[in-house]
């Protein structure tokens, strides 16, 4: 075969390639996702608004992490609340009961994530579909009853004080500056992401996602890929959390519960699968939209729903995906 | 009775033909005595008949059961480095039956599969495909939601291995075999053909073009063996024509390959050696002119041995 598929790469080609590279939509999507978190701080006018944005950055790195395992990977997971609070609470229990660098605390509290996931996902990863979403959904649960209950360490449903993040001995307080430092780990988890996906590994996992005997038949373990991107989802996750907790000063065992986790689920279901963009999007639109509807009262969570299916039924792809095909079409 | 220590698999799309098959209609007392399932030690075994380390691929006893019934039944053969070997039988002979154990899709429920000196009975398919086994798929298993070209990207897989922070980094080390393999696989789509379809998503292609994309993703990984379930199926006659074509020239690189086909003019003009498959037992092997003479073949595959002329096709 090596008489065929040798090829000598050669200057113009490699130019080509780059060129490529920088007009791909990943790299589009990638460009105005930074432009607007440059830009948005010209808009917002009061802290409202920044906290806001916060919160949608904080969701988004773990929709980005979720979108790796549920959008490329074609596996479910209704337990990722359990690995986001684990990360939250694990970074404050180190930080205030230990005394740890919060820095350190979060690190060590992703790494312990990772761990977890990895001890977890290597039974329940052999399951498909329905049993899986099953069992990560008991994970979840358990995770969340655990919180709840041991109120010694973790003060239980009335959750416990989080001492706030202090990098190089400064103290990273107030909206605007976690603002950038928010808005800094979106776009890194997004590159990262896309990277991942750009990569073997990548085509591995969508690979896994349409046929897994024909990525098998390429020679992909596919077990070993599904377990790494669930790992890698889990820390995406147990980062997210840990950043939450920091900054809210305070964390309560709801970050855990079962709601949390389909809650992300929809972000990346509705955002788009397979778009790292759109789980962005996903968890902006479902973060803001509450803020907006409490104006409706006792209603909003009805309108709420209803907006979730209406968008459902005319963007089913979600709406990334979706607005991308319809423009593509439109281009001639 | 099953490898030990390797779970049963088996995918929803791959079908068992055995079961096709009736009971009833199973040849009786051709056999001395019914194969002794061999449980297996260890892995890697050093194997016994089976052994020559220049790439040949060596079955030994092999059977499959699905429940009770005999898809493959004590089957055994070689095939030599170089050859275009041949795997003919009536429907429900257990042809893709016996594609999916020599690719580790099914587990034997006894009996061995080595290649060259590697044993590989009950490996996982991945494991197949590293020891340098390739395949196509006769229903069509393309990943169709990735490009033509990043499909064949994956098929070289086994050739571009990277860790995860490289990949999450896309050190230039990695961009650097990414280029590469970009090319070799651009390389391969024209070598098919394909090279009009190379960015356009495969769920958009023509099913002639999605076989050849089949064949492309598998010799992406440059395999010793490549195993191709029915690639001439559902082609017009020109396109089968280029199948043709196409094996003599993999085998003329050196390449072996076994071709499962119905289409006997295509299987009588490329083959070195053919092995016919009868209610998943060996009928018999041989080169194309003594299988075609065969009465035995002949009664296989028409019920009678008055119409030798559909072989002669």
């Amino acid at each position: 075969m090596d008489s065929l598929a040798r090829c000598e790469p050669n200057a113009s080609s490699r130019f080509d390639a780059l060129v490529a590279r920088w007009r791909a939509p990943r790299t589009v999507g990638f460009v105005a996702l930074a432009l607007v978190v440059a830009l948005l701080p010209l808009v917002m006018v009061n802290n409202y608004y920044y906290d806001i944005a916060i919160l949608v950055a904080l969701n988004a790195i773990v929709c980005v992490g979720l979108n790796l395992l549920i959008g490329y990977a074609g596996q479910i997971s209704l337990g990722h609340a359990g690995f986001f609070a684990l990360g939250a609470y694990g970074s404050a229990l180190l930080a205030s009961r230990y005394g740890w660098p919060p820095v350190v605390a979060l690190a060590a509290a992703t790494a312990g994530v990772g761990l977890v996931a990895y001890i977890v996902g290597r039974p329940i990863l052999r399951l498909k579909g329905h049993y899986l979403a099953m069992a990560t959904l008991g994970f979840g649960i358990i995770v969340s009853i655990v919180i709840s209950t041991e109120d010694g360490w973790t003060g239980g449903p009335d959750g416990m004080p989080v001492p706030p993040l202090t990098l190089f001995g400064f103290v990273l307080q107030g909206e605007r500056t976690w603002y950038w430092l928010a808005g800094g780990c979106l776009l890194l988890a997004v590159w990262i992401a896309s990277n991942l996906i750009d990569s073997p590994i990548g085509r591995a996992l969508r690979a896994v996602h349409t046929s897994e005997v024909a990525a098998e038949v390429a020679g992909i373990d596919s077990a070993r890929h599904k377990l790494l991107v669930f790992v890698v989802s889990a820390v995406f996750a147990a980062v997210a959390g840990g950043l939450t907790a920091y900054y809210g000063g305070f964390i309560t065992p709801a970050k855990a519960s079962f709601l949390h986790s389909i809650e992300l689920v929809t972000m990346v279901v509705f955002g788009g699968m397979a778009s790292t963009l759109g789980a962005v999007v996903g968890a902006a639109v479902l973060t803001i939209l509450p803020q907006f509807l409490t104006v409706l009262k006792e209603y909003e969570m009805v309108v709420f729903g209803a907006l979730m299916m209406v968008t459902m039924i005319f963007f089913p792809r979600g709406i990334v995906p979706t607005l991308g095909r319809y423009l593509q079409r439109r281009r001639p | 009775m099953r490898a030990k220590g390797y779970p049963e698999r088996g995918w929803p799309s791959a079908q068992p033909e055995g079961l096709l098959l009736s009971a009833a209609g199973l040849p009786q007392g051709v056999r001395a005595a019914p194969p002794e399932a061999v449980p297996r030690t260890s892995r890697p075994m050093r194997p016994q008949a089976c052994g020559d380390p220049a790439g040949t691929l060596c079955v030994e006893r092999l059977s499959k059961e699905f429940g009770g019934v005999h898809a493959i039944e004590d089957v055994s053969f070689a095939i030599r480095p170089g050859t275009v070997h041949s795997i003919i039988g009536p429907n429900g002979a257990g042809k893709t039956t016996l594609l999916n154990l020599l690719t580790g899709v099914y587990a034997p429920s006894s009996g061995r599969i080595v290649f060259g000196e590697r044993e590989l009975t009950g490996a996982p398919p991945h494991e197949f495909a590293a020891a340098g086994i390739g395949r196509t798929f006769q229903n069509l298993q393309i990943f169709f939601n990735m490009s033509a070209l990043e499909n064949v990207m994956t098929g070289r897989h086994l050739r571009e291995r990277c860790g995860l922070l490289a990949a999450m980094l896309h050190t230039p080390r990695l961009a650097r075999a990414e280029h590469e393999c970009r090319a070799k696989a651009n390389e391969l789509l024209r070598f098919l053909g394909l090279e009009d379809y190379a960015h356009s998503g495969a769920d958009s292609m023509p099913y002639g073009a999605l076989k050849r994309l089949e064949i492309a993703r598998a010799l992406a990984a440059e395999p010793q063996l490549l195993l191709l379930d029915e690639p001439a199926a559902g082609l017009n006659p020109t396109e089968a024509l280029e199948i043709d074509g196409l094996i003599k020239r993999l085998a003329a690189t050196g390449t072996t390959v076994v071709l499962v086909e119905h289409n006997m003019r295509l299987v009588m003009g490329v083959s070195d050696h053919i092995l016919v498959l009868d209610y998943g037992r060996k009928l018999c092997e041989g080169t194309a002119d003594e299988v075609r003479n065969d009465p035995r073949v002949i009664e296989a595959y028409l019920g009678a041995t008055d119409a030798p002329e559909a072989l002669h096709a």
